[in-house]
C-alpha cells in the first residue's frame, strides 16, 4: 500500500474513533465550542487529505458534513438530535469507505446523494451557506478546468485508474469561498495533516505492535537468564557474583514491569464506541439514557482489551435495550426520567474489575425461575427453594439465551452465554446481580496480562509440567490413609472430595509416560474447566512460578494437552498443560461434578438431560437382577459404597445403615432382591437436598459416556424409561421414586403415577424422542 | 568430511547456490545455506509426551524454543544407535526455529544450478516429496532437500 494512503488511513481511523464521542458530547452540550472545533478539524483534515489523494466519494461526504459543521461553528445552525444524527450518518459512511479502502485500496461503489441531500437541507436553513452551496454547484460545472490537481496526484497514487477521474469533480478546492474560514482549505493538505500530527505532542511516539511484542519476548528471555543466574549464585556461598547478580535481578524486574506497561492500553480504548451506541439506542427507543464512565484510564494488556470489547458492547447494549425503562415508566416508579448506565473499571490485585451497572428495571427473578423450569433446566420444587442470586445464574446458561425474545427476561439472556465463555477464555469470571426495580450489575474480573502467567509446577514419571494457576481450585495430598477415598469403577477412578465424586485423571497415563513405581503418596490438583471439575493426579508438586508463555509451534500444536511451553529457571523447556484440553481428552468435561455447596439444589439428571439433549454424559451402569442393566446419570450419584452385611440394620420395615453420623435408608433396586444375600453389598448413594438414600445393587458395572435419550417409556415404577446406552437397551431409573419410597413419603407414594409423568416429559421434551 | 567436497565442475558464469550438507545413514543431503541459522552439537532436548515420533522435543537455544525434528525418523530411516553422535542443523522457517537432527554435518558446498538434476522418479515417495533435486558428485549423490516440504509432511500420523 502506498505510504501516503496508509498514513491517511491510520490517522483518520484514530481521529474518527474520537469523533463519535465528541459528537455525542456535543449533542449534550451544544455550547462546547472547543469540542465543535475539534470535530470540524477532524472532518476538515479528512476532506482535505482525501481530495489530495483523489478519493472522490469520501471527499463528497466529508465536504457536506464539513459545511454543516461550519455553519454550526458560526452559530448559524443550532445543534439538534436530527442534525447530529445526519452528521453521525456521514461519519459512518466515511468509516465504511475507509474500511474498504484499507482492504482493497480503492473506494467502494455507492451513492451518497441521499445523505448529501439531507446534509444540504440543513444548510438551506442557513442563508449564508445556502448561497455558498449554490455557488459551489456552479463552480463544479466546468469539470475539465479542474485538472491542475490531477497532475499533482499521480506520483503519489497507488490506484492510478481512479486518479484522474476521481480528482476531477473535486468540488470546492480551487474555488474561492466568501467566508473567512476557508483560507486554510487551500493551503495544501499535507500541511494540515502535519499540524494534526504535531498536536499529538512530542511526548508520545507511535511504535508498531510487533516491536512491542518482540521487546516483551526479549525481556522474558532476560528474566529467564536472570532466574538461571540467581539459581547458580544462591547455590554457592560467598560468590563474587552475588552482588552484581542481585543488581541485575532488580533491574530486570523493573525492566519487565516497564515493558509490560508498553503493552498496556487504557481500557477506555475499548469503550470508545459505547457512547455512540447508547446514544443511538436511546434515540431509536425514545428512552433517556446517560452513560457514565469511570476509570477509563485503567490499564490492561492489549490482547485482553481486544477480547473484552465485544462482551462489553453486548452488555451495555443489553442494559440500554432491556434494562433501562422508558421515561414514563421510570417516572411512575418514582425514578429520574433519565436512566443511567455506569461503566467503571479498577485494578484489584493482579486483576482488572469492570462493572456495568444500570438503574433500570432489574431482572425479574421469578420470571427467570419460571423460564428455567419451563426450559427444563431445573425442577419446579428445586427452583422454588433456590435463592434469587442463584436463579439469576441461569441467564448464563446456553439453553436460556435461545428463549423466545419477547420478554424482558429472555432479551436480557440473549448471548449472555457467549459473553461468559468469551470472558472465561481469557481467564476471567463474570457475575451478575440484580434487584427488581433497582437495576442490574454485571461484574467482570479479568487478569492483567496473558503473556506471563502464574503456574504451578508439577511432576510425574520424572517429567515436569506447568499448570496455569487460574484453572486450579485446590491441591489435595493423598497419603496412605486417604487412599480409601479413591473409588475404582471399572478402570475409572474417583476421589471422594467432601460431598462430591471427583473424577481422577492420571497425568502419567494420559500422556502415555513410562510407568514408574507406585508412590505411597501423591497429589491431586483439582482443576476447574467451565462447570466441570476433575482431579489431575501427579506424583510431585513443586512450587508456583511466574512463567513466560511461549507457543509450541506448528508441529505439535495439534496436541490438546498443551497450552504452550516455557523455560524454567534452570534452562529446561517444560510444557504448560491445558486443563481444558486434558478434560476433553480424559472425557471428564461433560461429567459435571459440580460444587455441591454452590449448587446444592442442582439440576436433577432428567433436567440436565433435557438441557443438554445432545451432550453425552457419564452414566453409571449397574446390575440389579433384572434382565436388562440399569442406568443412572453419574451427576446424581453422591458416592459409591460397600456396606458389610453387619452394618445393615432393620427397623420399621426399612433397612438402615449408620452413615456419616446419620441413619441412611437403604432400599433395594429390585424389590425381589434379598438385601442379606450379599456381603458386602454395593450401594449407590444419592443425595437430594438434605435427603440421602442408598440404593442396593448386585454389581456396579461400568461408567460410560453416552446420550440419555429415552426411547421407550417404562411401565414398572422406578424406571423412567429405556435408553440405548453403550449399545444395549438399558433401564434408566427414577431416583425420585426411590427417594420417596425410602422416606416413606406418603404423598409421594400416593402420587407415584402422577409424579412419574412429568419426569418423563422432562427427559424427552426437548429432543424429538419417539415413544413407541 | 572430505566426502562433502564437490567435484570441480563449476563453470564461471553459471548461477550458483550454496548448500549446507549433512549425512543421514549413508546418504548426503543439502539445504540452502540461507535458511540455516547455525549448527549445534548435541543439546539437552526436552521431550514432549504424546508428540509425533519424529519430533524429538524442544530445545532451549538462548531462550528461544526450537522444535527438534529427527530427520532419520521423518525420512523413515532406521533409528541410530543409542550412543551415536547427533548434530543439530538449526533452520528458521516462517519465523519459527527447527533443529534437524542429523548424523554428521559436512561442508558448505557451492553447486551450479544447472548441475542440479530433478529427483529420480524411482525415489521412495516420502523422499521424493522433500527432495527438489539431485547433484552428482565424485563420491556419491547429494540430494537437495526442501525445508518447506520437510516441515509440511504429515507428522501427526507419521
Amino acid at each position: 500500500m502506498d505510504d501516503l494512503l496508509r498514513d491517511f488511513l491510520t490517522e483518520s481511523g484514530e481521529n474518527l474513533a474520537k469523533l463519535d464521542n465528541d459528537i455525542v458530547a456535543l449533542e449534550r452540550n451544544p455550547e462546547d465550542v472547543a469540542r465543535l472545533n475539534s470535530v470540524f478539524r477532524t472532518i476538515h483534515t479528512i476532506k482535505g487529505t482525501c481530495g489530495f489523494l483523489g478519493l472522490v466519494r469520501l471527499e463528497g461526504v466529508a465536504h457536506a458534513a464539513e459545511n454543516v459543521l461550519d455553519s454550526l461553528r458560526a452559530g448559524r445552525l443550532q445543534v439538534e438530535p436530527a442534525l447530529i444524527g445526519d452528521v453521525l450518518a456521514a461519519i459512518d459512511t466515511i468509516k465504511f469507505v475507509l474500511l474498504r479502502l484499507e482492504e482493497t485500496e480503492t473506494e467502494p461503489e455507492g451513492d451518497d446523494t441521499p445523505l448529501i441531500d439531507r446534509l444540504e437541507r440543513w444548510l438551506s436553513l442557513d442563508p449564508k451557506a445556502a448561497a455558498r452551496a449554490h455557488d459551489a454547484a456552479l463552480g463544479e460545472l466546468p469539470l475539465p478546468v479542474m485538472p491542475p490537481r490531477a497532475t499533482t496526484a499521480p506520483p503519489v497514487m497507488s490506484a492510478p485508474p481512479a486518479a484522474p477521474a476521481a480528482a476531477a469533480p473535486g468540488p470546492v478546492a480551487g474555488e474561492p469561498r466568501p467566508d473567512g474560514w476557508d483560507g486554510a482549505d487551500r493551503r495544501g493538505q499535507p500541511e494540515v495533516a502535519g499540524d494534526a500530527r504535531h498536536t499529538l505532542g512530542e511526548s508520545t511516539l507511535r511504535v508498531g505492535v510487533d516491536v512491542l511484542d518482540k521487546l516483551m519476548n526479549l525481556v522474558g528471555e532476560l528474566a529467564l537468564g536472570r532466574n538461571q543466574l540467581l539459581q547458580l549464585t544462591t547455590s554457592e556461598e560467598e560468590s563474587p557474583f552475588a552482588k552484581p547478580v542481585q543488581q541485575l535481578d532488580r533491574v530486570t524486574t523493573d525492566l519487565l514491569e516497564a515493558v509490560m506497561k508498553t503493552r498496556m492500553q487504557p481500557i477506555g480504548n475499548a469503550w470508545t464506541k459505547l457512547p455512540r451506541l447508547v446514544r443511538d439506542l436511546s434515540q431509536s427507543s425514545g428512552k433517556q439514557i446517560e452513560l457514565s464512565m469511570h476509570g477509563a484510564e485503567t490499564d490492561l494488556d492489549r490482547q485482553i482489551l481486544q477480547a473484552i470489547q465485544d462482551p462489553l458492547t453486548h452488555m451495555v447494549r443489553n442494559s440500554a435495550d432491556h434494562g433501562i425503562e422508558p421515561a414514563a415508566v421510570r417516572r411512575d416508579a418514582g425514578k429520574p426520567e433519565q436512566g443511567t448506565i455506569r461503566l467503571s473499571a479498577h485494578h484489584e490485585g493482579g486483576h482488572v474489575v469492570i462493572e456495568i451497572a444500570d438503574d433500570g428495571a432489574g431482572i425479574n427473578a421469578s420470571r427467570v425461575r419460571r423460564k428455567a423450569v419451563e426450559r427444563g433446566l431445573v425442577k419446579a420444587d428445586v427452583a422454588e427453594g433456590m435463592p434469587d442470586a442463584q436463579i439469576l445464574r441461569y441467564i448464563f446458561e446456553p439453553g436460556f439465551s435461545t428463549a423466545e425474545q419477547v420478554t424482558n427476561v429472555s432479551g436480557r439472556g440473549v448471548g449472555m452465554d457467549v459473553v461468559r465463555s468469551n470472558i472465561e477464555t481469557i481467564g476471567g469470571t463474570v457475575e451478575l446481580s440484580s434487584q427488581q426495580g433497582r437495576g442490574t450489575t454485571v461484574r467482570i474480573k479479568i487478569p492483567l496480562t496473558l503473556a506471563i502467567i502464574s503456574a504451578l509446577l508439577v511432576g510425574t514419571a520424572g517429567e515436569s509440567f506447568a499448570v496455569p494457576q487460574i484453572g486450579i481450585v485446590e491441591l489435595v495430598g493423598v497419603t496412605e490413609e486417604q487412599r480409601s477415598l479413591v473409588e475404582n469403577v471399572h478402570g475409572a477412578q474417583f476421589y471422594r472430595l467432601r460431598d462430591t465424586l471427583l473424577p481422577l485423571v492420571h497425568l502419567r497415563a494420559l500422556l502415555r509416560l513410562e510407568p514408574c513405581e507406585v508412590r505411597e503418596t501423591y497429589s491431586i490438583v483439582v482443576c476447574q474447566v467451565g462447570q466441570a471439575r476433575f482431579g489431575l493426579v501427579v506424583e510431585d508438586v513443586f512450587d508456583t512460578q511466574e512463567i513466560v508463555v511461549k507457543p509450541v509451534g506448528r508441529l505439535i500444536k495439534h496436541l490438546q494437552a498443551y497450552a504452550g511451553c516455557t523455560i524454567t529457571g534452570d534452562g529446561r523447556v517444560i510444557m504448560i498443560l491445558d486443563t481444558g484440553g486434558i478434560a476433553t481428552m480424559a472425557n471428564v468435561a461433560s461429567n459435571e461434578t459440580r460444587d455441591e455447596a454452590e449448587r446444592a439444589a442442582q439440576l436433577t439428571a432428567q433436567a440436565r438431560a433435557a438441557a443438554q439433549a445432545d451432550a453425552k454424559e457419564s452414566v453409571l451402569l449397574f446390575d440389579a437382577g433384572y434382565p436388562a442393566l440399569q442406568a443412572v446419570p453419574l451427576s446424581l450419584v453422591a458416592r459409591l459404597e460397600e456396606f458389610a452385611l453387619s452394618s445393615l440394620e432393620e427397623a420399621d420395615g426399612h433397612f438402615l445403615v449408620q452413615y456419616r453420623g446419620a441413619l441412611m435408608p437403604v432400599v433395594a433396586a429390585n424389590p425381589a432382591m434379598d438385601l442379606r444375600s450379599m456381603d458386602p453389598r454395593p450401594v449407590i448413594v444419592f443425595s437430594d437436598r438434605n435427603r440421602t438414600l442408598g440404593v442396593a445393587v448386585n454389581v456396579i458395572h461400568d461408567i460410560v459416556e453416552d446420550h440419555l435419550h429415552l426411547q421407550r417409556r417404562a411401565s414398572r415404577p422406578g424406571v423412567l424409561g429405556i435408553a440405548v446406552i453403550a449399545g444395549r437397551a438399558t433401564e434408566v431409573i427414577d431416583t425420585d421414586h426411590f427417594l420417596r419410597q425410602a422416606n416413606g413419603d406418603a404423598t409421594g407414594i400416593d402420587h407415584d403415577d402422577a409424579g412419574a409423568a412429568p419426569d418423563t416429559r422432562a427427559v424427552s421434551a426437548p429432543a424429538p424422542v419417539a415413544i413407541a | 568430511m572430505s566426502s562433502a567436497t564437490l567435484e570441480p565442475m563449476t563453470t564461471m558464469h553459471s548461477e550458483q547456490m550454496e548448500y549446507v550438507t549433512f549425512r543421514l545413514a549413508d546418504q548426503w543431503l543439502g539445504i540452502p545455506v540461507m535458511v540455516v541459522q547455525e549448527v549445534l552439537v548435541a543439546m539437552r532436548i526436552a521431550r514432549v509426551p504424546m508428540s509425533p515420533e519424529a519430533i524429538a522435543g524442544f530445545l532451549n537455544l538462548r531462550g528461544q524454543i526450537v522444535t527438534a525434528v529427527d530427520l532419520r525418523t521423518t525420512l523413515r530411516l532406521p533409528n541410530r544407535d543409542a550412543d551415536a553422535e547427533v548434530m543439530n542443523v538449526v533452520v528458521r522457517h516462517e519465523s519459527e526455529l527447527f533443529a534437524f537432527m542429523v548424523d554428521e554435518v559436512g561442508d558448505v558446498v557451492s553447486v551450479p544450478n544447472d548441475t542440479v538434476a530433478p529427483a529420480p522418479a524411482t525415489l521412495d515417495a516420502r523422499w521424493r516429496t522433500v527432495c527438489t533435486g539431485i547433484v552428482r558428485r565424485e563420491r556419491g549423490l547429494l540430494l537437495v532437500m526442501s525445508v518447506h516440504e520437510v516441515l509440511r509432511l504429515d507428522y501427526a500420523s507419521g
